[in-house]
């Protein structure tokens, strides 16, 4: 926060207020359960409690409203606590598939998934398939209309906060001839027969929750169809467009936490009479970590002013992602060498950062995809 | 149930710095925050409210920044807050305080129960509670660790070194309220945004009908401070560890006499 000039009072005060109760509710927390692999749910309470769910949701349906660029402020503060925990605290109260931009969906449906969520429910975004990571239309789950009904049948993974969401955002093939065109998105809730398989034992981003949805012969209403039917991936393809950048302000938050220890500790350590800040190899690596995360960091919030613009993004979306999470990448791993031994032990926070930085190079379309995806804009334009 | 608490914002233990020069509090340093009984009086007034319905009025006395405090009493769910700001008010005792602070009540409104933090943390006195009960003429029960209604009547749990003492005094009512066994609830984000825009109201002394003034603030006081020093840093004592208890008392008793102790 003090690395960015631009904020305003009132940004300042709810990033004050955020840090305040992370430090008393979170924090204490972040080592037992990044252990454990656990999802901290009585942390998730509290801040209910305190009414942080569903920031972003629109005034009008109870929400905050915060525009993207506090949005990115305020998940960068979470993150710096714990961005396990960060990631799937505020993605809990994200309506998939349901914004603004989003006219096809009724008025009832939003009405009613909004109300849910302000009443402390959980939701999740339900598209990885085992074979369907990055390349998201070779989806095999499978909705069937039935009269008033639709049937779902298949298996997804991956799914953050699959196990503790009340509802999903699902997205199922409604006609299998059509490839990307025959992806549509339903409103699932987990009452009608939703299963959870196995949980997933990650490297990183422990406190988050990520498992197995199973769904075998699960019925829904018809009218919970999202926007329209064979219209899925299109409304994906632009969502994720637009969660991309801003889903690295999480990244940010990490490299800050660890640029931060690094810089603490570099003060503190001394090595040949010297604290090691002051030998140039350590303090030039420093400088290099500052100069990766005030850059995310610009990046990040550049994509968000322009998304609370509704300007097009171009290559922003990929470019910010890859760039930003392969400087958290960097930065973590360099803050484990500042620390040397020390850095490599359980007992210092930065291993654990180094593990929670290295999702954001894979998840949201691998860094790969990423630069495909650029390359081919930059081969399209004019 | 008309509940009222009444609160005071104080420098933050944690950040405080004393200009030993000066022989005084550096306020500028000081981040403020409400003082943690007085959080504790609100806790309990919430529950009550929570449990029996009614209303809870959060009052401060105290310059204008004190609006921070309120506005943190208002996001933990304080229905309405009231300031009462006057230079007049300033630099008094306890004496001139509750006498303030007790027009300021009469002006406010009627209350069923009036709750108070059994002391704050920076004049440590206790004695602005029970003093506001004596001149509001109301029961009063001090350093309460829990309260419970009964018809018109108030029971008070209070802490005692080897049982609990239940109290029951008639209403209205003013209670202190010492530690309790839960901690004060977490101001919601969506209330303190909301506090930022409503409308304080603000009692100056000109507003309190028939107040003497001469009794306010550093007039009115009975007590007038002569100096204030930061006492001397004391140094770290000695441990004496011997094998045996025989052997550690002697040692003791060498090291009093060469002092001159005994």
């Amino acid at each position: 926060m003090a690395n960015y000039l631009l904020i305003n009072d009132e940004q300042a005060d709810l990033l004050n207020s955020i840090k305040e109760i992370l430090h008393k509710e979170l924090a204490p927390y972040v080592k037992e359960y990044d252990q454990k692999g656990e999802f901290p749910m009585h942390v998730l309470k509290k801040l209910n409690e305190a009414g942080f769910h569903s920031l972003n949701l629109p005034t009008r349906y109870g929400g905050l409203g915060i525009d993207k660029v506090t949005e990115c402020l305020v998940m960068e503060e979470f993150a710096k606590v714990d961005a396990g925990f960060a990631f799937s605290y505020l993605t809990s109260g994200i309506l998939f598939g349901f914004y603004e931009y989003n006219p096809d969906v009724s008025e009832e449906l939003r009405a009613y998934a909004a109300d849910r969520l302000i009443n402390g429910d959980i939701t999740a975004f339900a598209l990885t398939e085992s074979d369907a990571g990055s390349d998201a239309a070779a989806i095999k789950t499978t909705a069937k209309k039935v009269g008033d009904e639709y049937i779902l049948n298949g298996t997804k993974c991956f799914i953050t906060n699959g196990g503790i969401a009340d509802f999903y955002t699902v997205a199922a093939v409604t006609d299998k001839t059509k490839g990307t065109n025959g992806i549509s998105l339903f409103l699932v809730e987990k009452d009608r027969g939703v299963q959870c398989g196995k949980e997933e034992e990650k490297m990183g981003l422990r406190l988050s929750n990520t498992v197995e949805l199973i769904f075998d012969d699960v019925k829904i209403p018809a009218a919970n169809l999202l926007g329209r039917e064979n219209y899925g991936f299109k409304y994906v393809m632009h969502e994720m467009n637009l969660a991309r950048p801003v889903n690295m302000a999480f990244a940010v938050g990490i490299a800050q936490a660890a640029l931060d220890y690094a810089v603490k500790y570099a003060k503190e350590r001394v090595t040949f009479d010297k604290p090691i800040i002051q030998h140039q190899g350590v303090g030039f690596m420093l400088a290099d970590m500052e100069m990766l995360t005030q850059a995310a960091r610009s990046m990040v919030l550049y994509a968000a002013m322009a998304i609370d613009k509704g300007l097009p993004l171009g290559t922003l979306s990929s470019t910010t992602k890859t760039f930003a999470s392969e400087a958290c990448m960097k930065v973590t791993t360099d803050a484990v060498q500042v620390l040397g031994g020390y850095g490599y032990m359980k007992d210092y926070p930065v291993e654990k950062l180094m593990r929670d930085a290295k999702i954001f190079s894979i998840f949201e379309g691998t860094n790969q995809i990423q630069r495909m995806v650029t390359s081919n804009i930059l081969a399209r334009s004019k | 149930m008309n509940i009222l608490v009444c609160v005071k914002q104080v420098p933050d233990p944690v950040e405080i710095k004393f200009n030993s020069e000066t022989a005084s509090l550096i306020r500028a340093c000081a981040a403020n925050i409400v003082n943690p009984f007085d959080k504790y009086a609100l806790e309990l007034a919430l529950q009550l409210k929570e449990k029996h319905g009614g209303e809870v009025t959060v009052l401060t006395m105290g310059p204008p920044q004190a609006v921070d405090a309120l506005k943190e009493c208002y996001a933990m769910g304080a229905d309405k807050i009231v300031l009462a700001s006057d230079s007049l008010f300033e630099g008094g005792d306890t004496l001139a305080t509750s006498y303030a602070l007790f027009c300021a009540i009469k002006k406010t409104g009627e209350f069923d129960l009036i709750l108070y933090g059994k002391q704050a943390i920076d004049g440590n006195t206790a004695q602005v509670g029970p003093q506001v009960a004596e001149r509001l003429g109301v029961a009063q029960a001090t350093c309460a660790t829990g309260i419970e209604l009964a018809d018109d009547k108030v029971l008070v749990a209070r802490e005692q070194d080897d049982c609990q003492e239940i109290i029951e005094v008639k209403m209205p009512a003013l209670v202190t309220v010492a530690k309790l066994a839960v901690e004060p609830r977490n101001p919601n984000i969506r209330r303190k945004i909301a506090a930022n825009k409503i409308e304080m109201p603000v009692i100056s002394a000109a507003d309190l009908e028939g107040i003497d003034a001469a009794r306010l603030g550093l007039t009115g006081s009975a007590v007038k401070v002569k100096k204030m020093f930061a006492p001397p840093v004391r140094g770290a004592g000695i441990k004496i560890e011997n094998e045996t208890a025989d052997n550690a008392v002697k040692a003791l008793v060498d090291y009093l006499s060469n002092a001159k102790a005994i």
